[in-house]
C-alpha cells in the first residue's frame, strides 16, 4: 500500500514536470535545429542539418529576378519529389543562410510561399527533405537595396 | 501581448488555399537604431496551422523572414465551414493567433 502511494506520487510528479516543460515547445511536435539556424555559410548549414543535398530538377524556386527591396523578397518553393516532408529556404549570402523550415504533413501540398530578407545579390535555395534524403535547387535573386538594414 | 494573425482560407477544387499575414517586427538583432544601439532580436520562431486537431502546416523560422510575415500553403481534405487556426510563438515567448472559416 505504502509503495503504491509512493508510486502514484512519483507518477504525479512526473506528470507535473512534463506539464511544466510543455510551454517551451508548446506549438510544434518537431524540434528546432538551432545549430542550423545559427550556422554561417551554406556548407556549415548543410553540415548542421546532416545533409549533403543533391541537385534536383524537381524543385521549383520562385523568387524575383531582381528585388528592389531586399528586406521583402517573395519566395515560393514547391517540389514534386515523392515523400517530401520538409521544405527549407536558404539564402546563400545572408549572415545565417537558413531562413525557414516548413514541415509538410500528409495531405498538405509540398509547396510554401513566404517573404524573406536577402542581404545581397545571391542564390536563393530551396532544400527538400524526402525519405531522409536531401535535394536542392536554387535561383539567383539580384538585390538593389540590401535587406538587413541599419 | 498576443498578436493577431489575419487568415484567409478558400477552397480551390479539393485543395484548401491558406494565406496568413502576421503582424510582427521580425528584428534580426543585427540592426542598430539611429543612436547606434543594437536593436535586440525579436522574431517568430514557430508557426503552426491546424484544422481541428489536425496539423496542416508547421514551420520553424529564423530572423530572415520578412517583417509582418506572410505564409501561404495548400492542403487537402477540408470542407467549407471548417476552421483553419494559426498560431505563432516568438523568441521572447510572445504568442499570436488567428483563424478563419474555409470559404
Amino acid at each position: 500500500m505504502m509503495f503504491q502511494s509512493r508510486r502514484s506520487i512519483l507518477k504525479m510528479g512526473g506528470a507535473l514536470i512534463a506539464m511544466a516543460a510543455l510551454p517551451l515547445r508548446a506549438l510544434a511536435n518537431f524540434v528546432r535545429n538551432d545549430a542550423a539556424f545559427t550556422a554561417t555559410g551554406m556548407d556549415d548549414t548543410f553540415a548542421a542539418l546532416g545533409a549533403e543535398p543533391m541537385d534536383s530538377a524537381d524543385i521549383v524556386v520562385g523568387s524575383p529576378d531582381i528585388a528592389e527591396n531586399g528586406s521583402v523578397v517573395p519566395v515560393e518553393i514547391s517540389t514534386t519529389i515523392p515523400g517530401a516532408t520538409r521544405i527549407m529556404i536558404m539564402v546563400e549570402k545572408n549572415p545565417n543562410p537558413l531562413s525557414a523550415v516548413f514541415e509538410i504533413p500528409e495531405g498538405t501540398k509540398a509547396a510554401v510561399a513566404t517573404r524573406v530578407k536577402v542581404s545581397q545579390t545571391c542564390q536563393v535555395y530551396g532544400v527538400v527533405e524526402a525519405n531522409g534524403k536531401f535535394y536542392k535547387a536554387s535561383k539567383e535573386t539580384k538585390v538593389t537595396l540590401g535587406g538587413c538594414g541599419g | 501581448m498576443a498578436g493577431r494573425i489575419r487568415v484567409r482560407a478558400s477552397l480551390k477544387g479539393d485543395m484548401c488555399e491558406v494565406k496568413a499575414l502576421m503582424r510582427h517586427p521580425m528584428e534580426t538583432g543585427m540592426r542598430k537604431d539611429p543612436q547606434g544601439n543594437q536593436i535586440p532580436a525579436h522574431f517568430i520562431t514557430e508557426v503552426v496551422a491546424k484544422v481541428g486537431d489536425r496539423v496542416v502546416m508547421q514551420a520553424h523560422w529564423g530572423a530572415a523572414v520578412s517583417q509582418n510575415p506572410f505564409l501561404g500553403f495548400e492542403f487537402s481534405g477540408a470542407k467549407a465551414g471548417d476552421e483553419v487556426a494559426i498560431s505563432y510563438v516568438d523568441n521572447k515567448g510572445e504568442t499570436g493567433a488567428g483563424s478563419a472559416k474555409i470559404k
